[in-house]
């Protein structure tokens, strides 16, 4: 049981994590993506 | 508190050392990629430290350049700077940050960068240009520096079984960085200026207070594997690959093998053909497809290069655990001269996407470069000290970053000074990067096995355990 919650526990540290760095990549990306578009226009 | 720890202040610091960053068992190896791009995304925004050159240079004039403002030529050397400190911090610190472990790094690189950005704040606020030239380039180039290599052996040792992809991650960061930085530092200038007033200093504070919140993140979440720890369910190679080592190289004996000088040329000459395009890619588009290709639509492709370059770090770096990194390499210097000597036809037909496409590809592989190198390293030099030995390659990058622009520039300026047309004056750089990387593709077919007598012996290894030991002190702190 124990085991579990910390498989639980670490699961969820390892989805925040990537999200504090993913969210901002993200936003980063798109907002990139929308530039170039330019390109294409 | 003993005495011992009371008149030990480094003991306070103890929580940097590597022997307090040992996973706990149950620890997820996932943890450690976000811990590195904590650090990688933040120092990446060197790449979009232009984004300031224009408003730097109108800070007393406001909407036009006074005669006591800033030239840009002036300016361009921040950057310059910051650069040659990344190699030489990395390659100057390599060894500090293998034998200290990836916190220490991270916070001592955290400390530095952010502290550039409020150096360079002081600047701004007194108009003196050397405070910004000390601050962002000296101190925030050595956090670039540290930085760079600080997660890469603390990956490769997390995922022996995808060490390409694990440092591809990490290294793809840094290529994204510059997207976060690029509309976050002008939106925050357009925050903080008024119509008397531009709003560079308050910029950087905000800027080095968050790059210092997040590599801090980075440096608190990231751990080592315990000396025994392996990925449940893989098994190491029993019967060693001819070109991937079971053994480790000195950092040191290292720089005497043919084989980390191939790989500097390898490198040195796939950043070189990349950053001179990079850095000319607006100006090329739009010369070379003169009344087609606007301003804005070169702005855009400039963005979709960065997309690939970031992108290429991932993907090739990932194809590498799969095909090899020479191999890898082999796509870099076969499919990149084919590429650039198919550039000045593009432009010959009118064809923008067929331009378009062949430096996408160009600049995926420029990314490929860079994330693929730690691995390659580690295949040839062992996990010991694969960071710190990264650490003296990155020299290889402040060489491409000089020498890359200087020949697409000067190259391009002395065509037209000779009456060719803007439109053909980048052929001859095309034809001149396809030979860099022919070059590469010999420098690349060179590299063998690394021969056994610089391989590091058991008695070489406790001595160096000794070392480390005695320079790291108590790991209590006691």
């Amino acid at each position: 049981m124990a085991n579990a919650n910390t498989s639980a526990s670490m699961k969820l540290k390892v989805a925040l994590a990537w999200c504090f760095v993913g969210v901002p990549l993200a936003w980063g990306v798109l907002q990139t993506i929308a530039n170039a578009m330019a390109l294409f226009r | 508190m003993t005495s011992a720890s009371a008149a030990k202040p480094a003991g306070f610091f103890s929580f940097l050392d590597r022997a307090h960053t040992v996973a706990e068992p149950g620890f997820s190896r996932w943890m450690v990629p976000p811990a590195a791009l904590c650090i990688h995304l933040c120092i990446g925004q060197a790449y979009a430290f232009s984004v300031f050159n224009l408003p730097m240079s109108k800070l007393i004039g406001i909407d036009h350049a006074a005669p006591d403002d800033w030239k840009l030529t002036d300016l361009g050397w921040i950057f310059s700077i910051a650069i040659f400190f990344l190699g030489a911090s990395a390659a100057v610190f390599g060894r500090w940050v293998e034998d200290g472990g990836p916190r220490r790094a991270m916070f001592a690189s955290g400390l530095c960068w952010a502290g550039g950005f409020f150096f360079g704040a002081i600047g701004v606020y007194l108009h003196a240009l050397w405070i910004i030239y000390l601050g962002y380039g000296v101190l925030g180039g050595v956090g670039l520096g540290l930085g760079y290599i600080s997660p890469v052996s603390t990956l490769i040792k997390w995922f022996p079984d995808r060490p390409g992809m694990a440092t591809g991650m990490a290294i793809m960061g840094f290529g994204g960085g510059a997207f976060i930085a690029s509309p976050l530092s002008v939106w925050l200038m357009q925050r903080f200026s008024t119509p008397t007033h531009i709003g560079v200093a308050e910029t950087f504070l905000v800027m080095g207070a968050v790059y210092l919140c997040f590599m801090w993140v980075g440096a608190a979440i990231v751990r080592v594997p315990a000396a025994d720890w392996k990925p449940e369910g893989y098994t190491p190679p029993v019967v060693a690959q001819k070109l991937i080592t079971k053994n480790d190289v000195y950092v040191y004996d290292a720089l005497k093998t043919p084989q980390f000088w191939l790989i500097w040329a390898v490198l040195c000459l796939n950043v070189t053909a990349g950053i001179g395009v990079l850095g000319q890619a607006s100006a090329m588009s739009q010369e070379m497809f003169p009344g087609r290709v606007t301003p804005v639509a070169a702005a855009g492709f400039v963005g979709l290069l960065s997309l690939f370059n970031m992108a290429g770090r991932f993907f090739w770096a990932s194809i590498s655990d799969y095909i090899g990194r020479k191999n890898t390499y082999f796509c870099f210097f076969v499919l990149g001269p084919v590429l650039y000597a198919l550039v000045p036809s593009t432009g010959s037909i009118g064809s923008v996407a067929l331009f378009v496409l062949c430096f996408v590809v160009i600049l995926s592989m420029y990314g490929g470069g860079f994330a693929t190198v730690p691995a390659y390293l580690r295949d040839m030099f062992g996990t010991r000290y694969v960071g710190a030995i990264h650490g003296m390659l990155i020299t290889a990058w402040s060489m491409a970053g000089v020498f890359g622009p200087v020949l697409v520039n000067y190259i391009r300026q002395y065509q037209i000074d000779n009456g060719v047309p803007k439109a053909q004056a980048y052929n001859t750089t095309m034809y001149i990067m396809a030979g860099l990387l022919v070059v590469g593709f010999f420098c690349n077919l060179a590299i063998k096995a690394v021969h056994h007598r610089f391989h590091m012996h058991p008695e070489h290894e406790a001595e160096e355990a000794q070392a480390v030991v005695a320079a790291a002190g108590d790991p209590s702190g006691a």
